[in-house]
This record gives structure tokens, C-alpha cells and sequence, in this order.
């Protein structure tokens, strides 16, 4: 019975019934809720004026260096976890290794900040 | 655990739920009544003793209401986004050890599980806000995400602190372990403190929370990628919403003040009180605190919170080799 996946049933079971629970509430709901659907109402909400086009269109490119930003630090961030689990045992070598990879990023961060990227209105 | 191994998963995490969302539905009613006195009001008096049955009629009337899904909208993106809020934010509770055996999945990548639930709170609001196909709602969707993704950073470097003081990813084990060694908070001098302030300032910004609420600032984007949810859907957003705070708080315990260690008082209790602490903290800081500007929000999470992440990261690390 005790398998080694059987640790991550609680975690599934909690997953699964707030879904489902949040799924099943907004279908109550409209089982007892009015329907009186109308033009107005369905429309987007601006400011009370009718919606002028889709609002989905292009957007600032700022956003997107945020998400580089994000994927080059958070790879970062992932490769200190199996170093930090192991750290007792990596001893003073292993500190040294992470120190100088870290160091690396700093240098990227700086480079980064430099360039002006971490400026939002530039 | 329990006989069966299945059973006692279920059992638990079938209460676990049910007494976070009685949690957070009363949660609401405090947070109301403390912003009521700090505004010089009274906050819910009518509905029961002191407006205690207030979450009860809020909840009631939501049920009623009429759900508009907008005609332009995705209607299966605008319908899933909620479900998926509510399961990342409540998720997390599960490998949370609420006492040394109140512990649903005792996983051994605990820490990291929590993050990643932490950190893809992002696509929920951002598919709300895409769904919607409303101008505000995209608005506030890019900018939580945009926050979200940069304040996890942080949050993810504060969180190793503990992992390098104790050597264990396991949440159930890092608390063992300040029970035997004293609470992260403590020490070592000054890095505890400090990653916890980290932790605690990212997780305010992670949870959308003031001052860090700029996706939803109401005076300029309506309600931000919530604007086009009404009745139930909106009222689940808002439960994940103070469920993520709850359930953060009990994290930043967990992970820096000790969890459910301490003197005199049974494990439990030490936890409720260390989570309701942190919890008031976090509501006496929304209505205390203005709201920051985006650009203000991004430079204050890369320029010094990132740099100040790894440097109590690196101290930590000569601390533990030093003073095994």
C-alpha cells in the first residue's frame, strides 16, 4: 500500500476539492440566480461608454523583458535549490562553486541595470 | 498516518478545506471590522451578535445574483479562471504542518511546492483578465503578472535561507528543526530577521496585497483583471485572495518563526497564533499604507531586494559553515 506517491495524495485530494468546490458553487448559483441577460449588460465595462474594439492588442514591451528578466533568475533561483538541500555536505568547495555562479548573475544584474532595463520609463 | 493510507487523506484533506473556507469567510468579517475602526467606523453591526453572520448573508446574496458572463469574453476562460485560483490558492495548506502530525502531504520538495503554487497564482488572474476582453481588466492583468513573476524572485531567495540553515526541503522537517535549534527568525543574527522581512514584504506583493495592489487600483482600473466578474465568480476570487494571504502567513511561520514550536501551549495553537499575528499584520498594513507606482514597485524588487536576496543567501551559507 505505502507507495512512494502515496505522500502526495493529501496534496492531490486538497487541489482537487477546492476546484471542484469553486466549480460546483458558480453552478448553484445559476440553478437560483435571475437571468434577465440584456445588451448593456453583457457589454465590457468602460467607464459607461459602449467598448471601442477589442481590448486585446498590443501592449508595452517593458512587460516583455520583465518575463526575460524573470525566466534568466528564476533558472537561477532553481539551480541554488538541489546546492542548498546538499549544502553540509558540499563543504567549502561547494560554497566557493555557488559563490561564483551567483557572482555571474550579479554581473548580469548589473549589466542589466547598466542598460537601462531595470528602468521602467526609458 | 493512519491505517489506510487513502482514507486518512481524504479525511484530511476534506477537513483541511472546510476549515480554511469557514476560516476565510470569517477572516473576511475581521478584516472589515478592523478596517471599520481604523477609519473611525463600526464596520457589520447588523446581521448577528457584533455583524458575525455577516460572511453568512454576503455568501447568501452572492448565491443570487445573476452571473454575466460579457459577450465578448472567452466564456471557458472566463469560467475556469476562478476554479484555478481557488485550487493554487488553497493548495498550498496541504504540505503546511499545522501541528508535528497535522500534516497532510509531508513531501520532501515541500518549500518548493508551496513557491510553485505561489508563483502560478499569475495565471489564473491573468487568464481572468484575457477572458474578459476588457481594456481595464488587461491592464491589471499584465501588471500582476509582470509583479508577480519579479517578486518571486525574492520570495524564492528568502525561502532558500531556511533551506540552507536546515538542510531540508521538507516543510515538516524545517520546523523540526527550529524546534530543536530555535525559530530562523532568531537566527542567525540579523540574516534570520532579515530573510523574513523578505519573505514576508515579497508575499505581500506575490498576494496582490497593499501596498503592492496595483493590478487592481481601483481609482484607475476599475477593479483591475476582476472587473468583469460579478456574484459568485467575483466572491471566489475574493475568498483565494484572503485564502493566499492566510495560507502565506502560515508559510512565513512555518519557514522563519518556528511553526508550531514553542513553549506551553499545544502545537496547534502556537500556530494559529504565529499565522493570525502575521495576518492582522498584513490587514493593519492595507489600511495603513498608500499604494505604491509600477515603476516604483519594479525598481524597488530588482534593484534592492534581489541584491539584498542573494547577499543574505551568501551570508547564510558561510554562517552554516561556520557554526555547524
Amino acid at each position: 500500500m505505502e507507495s512512494p506517491l502515496t505522500p502526495y495524495l493529501p496534496m492531490a485530494v486538497v487541489l482537487l476539492l477546492a476546484g471542484v468546490m469553486a466549480i460546483a458553487i458558480p453552478l448553484i448559483a445559476g440553478l437560483l440566480g435571475p437571468k434577465s441577460m440584456t445588451t448593456a449588460k453583457s457589454e465590457a465595462f468602460e467607464g459607461g461608454n459602449a467598448p471601442m474594439g477589442s481590448a486585446r492588442q498590443r501592449f508595452a514591451v517593458k512587460f516583455y523583458v520583465v518575463a526575460i528578466l524573470f525566466i534568466v533568475f528564476d533558472v537561477e533561483a532553481v539551480f541554488l535549490y538541489p546546492w542548498a538541500v546538499n549544502f553540509r555536505a558540499l563543504g567549502w568547495f561547494g560554497y566557493g562553486t555557488m559563490a561564483v555562479f551567483a557572482s555571474t548573475l550579479v554581473v548580469a544584474l548589473a549589466y542589466v541595470w547598466k542598460k537601462g532595463a531595470l528602468d521602467w520609463e526609458s | 498516518m493512519m491505517e489506510n493510507p487513502w482514507i486518512s487523506g481524504l479525511v484530511y484533506s476534506a477537513v483541511l478545506v472546510t476549515v480554511l473556507m469557514t476560516a476565510i469567510a470569517w477572516i473576511s468579517w475581521f478584516e472589515r471590522k478592523v478596517a471599520g475602526r481604523m477609519q473611525s467606523r463600526l464596520g457589520p453591526t447588523l446581521v448577528g451578535p457584533f455583524g458575525l453572520f455577516q460572511p453568512l448573508a454576503d455568501a447568501l446574496k452572492a448565491l443570487q445574483k445573476e452571473g454575466i458572463v460579457p459577450k465578448d469574453a472567452d466564456p471557458f476562460l472566463y469560467r475556469f479562471a476562478p476554479p484555478l485560483t481557488m485550487a493554487l490558492a488553497l493548495g498550498t495548506a496541504a504540505v503546511i504542518p499545522f501541528t508535528p502530525h497535522f500534516l497532510g502531504s509531508d513531501l520532501d520538495i515541500g518549500v518548493l511546492y508551496a513557491l510553485a503554487l505561489s508563483g502560478m497564482m499569475a495565471f489564473p488572474i491573468w487568464i481572468a483578465s484575457w477572458a474578459s476582453n476588457n481594456k481595464y481588466a488587461l491592464i491589471g492583468g499584465m501588471r500582476m503578472v509582470a509583479q508577480g513573476i519579479s517578486y518571486e524572485i525574492p520570495m524564492v531567495l528568502a525561502a532558500l535561507v531556511p533551506v540552507v540553515l536546515s538542510g531540508s526541503l521538507s516543510l515538516g522537517d524545517i520546523v523540526e528543526y527550529q524546534h530543536v535549534n530555535g525559530w530562523f527568525v532568531l537566527w542567525p543574527p540579523g540574516v534570520g530577521l532579515g530573510a523574513f522581512m523578505l519573505f514576508f514584504t515579497t508575499a505581500l506583493a506575490e498576494g496582490n496585497r497593499i501596498p503592492f495592489d496595483i493590478p487592481e487600483a481601483e481609482s484607475e482600473l476599475v477593479a483591475g483583471p476582476t472587473t468583469e466578474y460579478t456574484a459568485i465568480n467575483w466572491t471566489i476570487f475574493a475568498a483565494s485572495e484572503y485564502g493566499h494571504s492566510v495560507i502565506t502567513s502560515a508559510l512565513a511561520s512555518t519557514l522563519f518563526l518556528g511553526g508550531w514550536s514553542g513553549p506551553w501551549l499545544p502545537p496547534l495553537a502556537w500556530m494559529v497564533i504565529k499565522t493570525s499575528v502575521l495576518f492582522v499584520t498584513i490587514t493593519w498594513i492595507r489600511w495603513s499604507l498608500l499604494r505604491l507606482r509600477s515603476d516604483q514597485l519594479m525598481a524597488l524588487c530588482w534593484k534592492y531586494l534581489v541584491p539584498f536576496a542573494l547577499m543574505l543567501l551568501l551570508v547564510a551559507g558561510i554562517w552554516t559553515h561556520v557554526r555547524p
